[in-house]
């Protein structure tokens, strides 16, 4: 690891104004030589792995008692960016009202990682493209812009099969902005100029030309909220895995349903495991929305949210399996007890 | 550097006092200098040079000079001496680095100790109450949860969390909660074994 300085902020300000700066066009925000601290999950990982190379550490950790409150008001939920991801696995009003986002939680990462992780920091994880993450491969154009890309004809059993370009197939790696995305969520950012709100659907960028730049996050912007608007009880997260815990999905399902009598008044459809970033399914909640449900009906969305993929050599068997895997999350979500 | 707690050798000799008597020569000049103030603001720090950092480890207050870069479990390895908590991926993905930071599991080699600093840091070697093992310890040998050993620290601290935190009713909730600790010898069932047997006593208090 290299050498960095270490700075705790105590408040927001002042840590927007350590943070701003530090990038520029030609050095997007995850190269930049300062970076938050929050919970270390991955920032120390590649750090460690000479991927990441920050000369200066903003410890945020402070801001964590003004920033992790868990509040629902019966219509809408609001998640402090600093809120651990086990703490917010255990609420009891997001295990009621929004499962979909307990379970997005609970079946990510171990007990430590989770114990350790925010929620801020959980959506700005970083791929676990292996040739990314392995300084030892010269081409990778999210590392070193226009040197290539590894794992086009690579060992890419675990890359995106929707959402690439021809310079990067890394897939994002999370759960949680899974069920974000799929819940209209917005993400409140604060900056060197206040707080601004987006939707979360508008954070993440997808590859193109520009795999380094992954987010729309400026220079001195730190993610402190999201907010979910509605309840959600018929919801739930699934996800396909080469072991049964503690692993990254192959393929993953994010579904919340508004079922009565049988027909789908409202479906937010959201895939993970598969995309270069969150994968919302519009094309698959199109075709649910106002028809009744029933098994035929599952297996057209779930054919619908694959239409546009396309698999490499060793990435294929994603395509059926997240389609087999939606089809049967959809199921689930319109027959739970609720 | 020895420990009162260990039972005496008939050779005199043991691997874990000959080690930890190194770390804590090799510490000597390095607590010394502990005491001095420090005299810059973070902000003009100069990164190649060693930070004052004062970690609460087991109940002890310890005033260590450390490289910012020093996660908390090379602290408590390399400076402290405490050599119970393993160091097996030094990634975050294997768990034998797990200790309790203000009572709640994490993994100590993602963890810088510049971070750690007014927190209660538990390790292994924090858990018996004198020459009366944990019940989870206890339970460990009882079940033989283990085969080479070297897992078994971080096994021991994820399992106390995990009783606390209510995940350790049945068998399916153990191995859930217990999967961020690798065992590459497979002592997984008699660890799950281990854990049901120590839960009750760890819930009485």
């Amino acid at each position: 690891m290299r050498p960095f300085t270490y700075q705790r902020a105590t408040d927001p300000a002042a840590a927007a104004l350590a943070l701003a700066g530090a990038a520029s066009s030609e050095n997007p925000l995850t190269e930049a030589s300062v970076q938050a601290l929050a919970g270390g999950t991955t920032l120390i990982d590649l750090m460690k792995l000479d991927v990441m190379r920050p000369s200066v550490l903003i410890d945020i950790n402070p801001l964590t008692s003004a920033w992790s409150a868990v509040q629902f008001d019966g219509d809408r939920l609001r998640l402090g960016t600093m809120a651990r991801m086990s703490d917010v696995a255990a609420n009891s009003e997001v295990q009621r009202n929004y499962p979909l986002i307990a379970e997005s939680l609970k079946l990510a990462a171990s007990p430590q990682l989770r114990n350790m992780a925010t929620l801020g920091g959980n959506v700005l994880q970083r791929t676990r493209c292996s040739y990314f993450r392995d300084v030892s491969y010269g081409n990778c154009n999210k590392r070193n812009p226009g040197s290539g890309c590894a794992a086009m004809d690579g060992f890419n059993r675990t890359h995106a099969v929707l959402g690439t370009s021809e310079q990067c197939i890394a897939t994002y790696p999370g759960d949680f902005a899974q069920a974000l995305i799929a819940l209209d969520a917005m993400v409140e950012i604060t900056g060197r100029s206040g707080t601004r709100q987006i939707a979360f659907a508008e954070l993440h960028r997808p590859p193109g030309d520009t795999p380094q730049i992954e987010t729309v996050l400026a220079p001195g912007d730190l993610i402190s909220g999201f907010t979910v608007s509605g309840r959600w009880p018929r919801s739930l997260y699934l996800k396909a895995r080469d072991r049964q815990s503690y692993e990254f999905a192959l393929s993953s399902a994010a579904i919340a349903l508004d079922v009565q009598d049988g027909s789908v008044r409202d479906a937010r459809v959201a895939i993970g495991g598969v995309a270069t970033v969150p994968w919302r399914a519009r094309g698959a909640e199109a075709l649910l929305r106002g028809q009744r449900f029933n098994e035929d009906l599952a297996q057209r969305a779930a054919e619908a949210a694959f239409a546009d993929a396309r698999g490499r050599k060793h990435n294929s068997f994603k395509i059926e399996l997240g389609k087999r895997l939606l089809a049967r999350a959809l199921h689930q979500a319109a027959t739970m007890e609720v | 550097m020895s420990d009162p707690t260990d039972t005496p050798i008939a050779s005199g000799f043991d691997r874990r006092s000959f080690i930890a008597g190194a770390a804590g020569s090799a510490m000597l000049p390095l607590t010394a200098r502990a005491e001095a103030p420090t005299t810059s603001p973070p902000s003009a720090q100069d990164p190649s040079r060693p930070v004052d950092v004062t970690l609460r480890v087991n109940g002890e207050t310890k005033l260590l000079r450390l490289d910012p870069r020093t996660t908390v479990l090379d602290a408590l390895r390399e400076h402290i001496g405490l050599t119970g908590s393993k160091k097996g991926c030094d990634h975050g993905q294997c768990g034998a680095c797990t200790v309790l930071i203000d009572g709640r599991r994490v993994v100590s080699c993602l963890t810088l100790a510049l971070a750690a600093q007014d927190q209660d840091i538990t390790t292994i070697e924090g858990l018996a109450r004198g020459a009366a093992l944990h019940p989870m310890q206890q339970a460990f040998i009882d079940q033989d949860a283990f085969q080479c050993g070297y897992c078994t620290p971080g096994q021991i601290m994820s399992a106390v969390a995990c009783v606390r935190e209510g995940h350790a009713t049945n068998d399916d909730d153990i191995r859930e909660y217990m999967s961020g600790n690798l065992c590459r010898c497979a002592a997984y069932p008699n660890i799950v074994a281990a854990v049901k047997q120590a839960a009750p006593e760890i819930l009485k208090g």
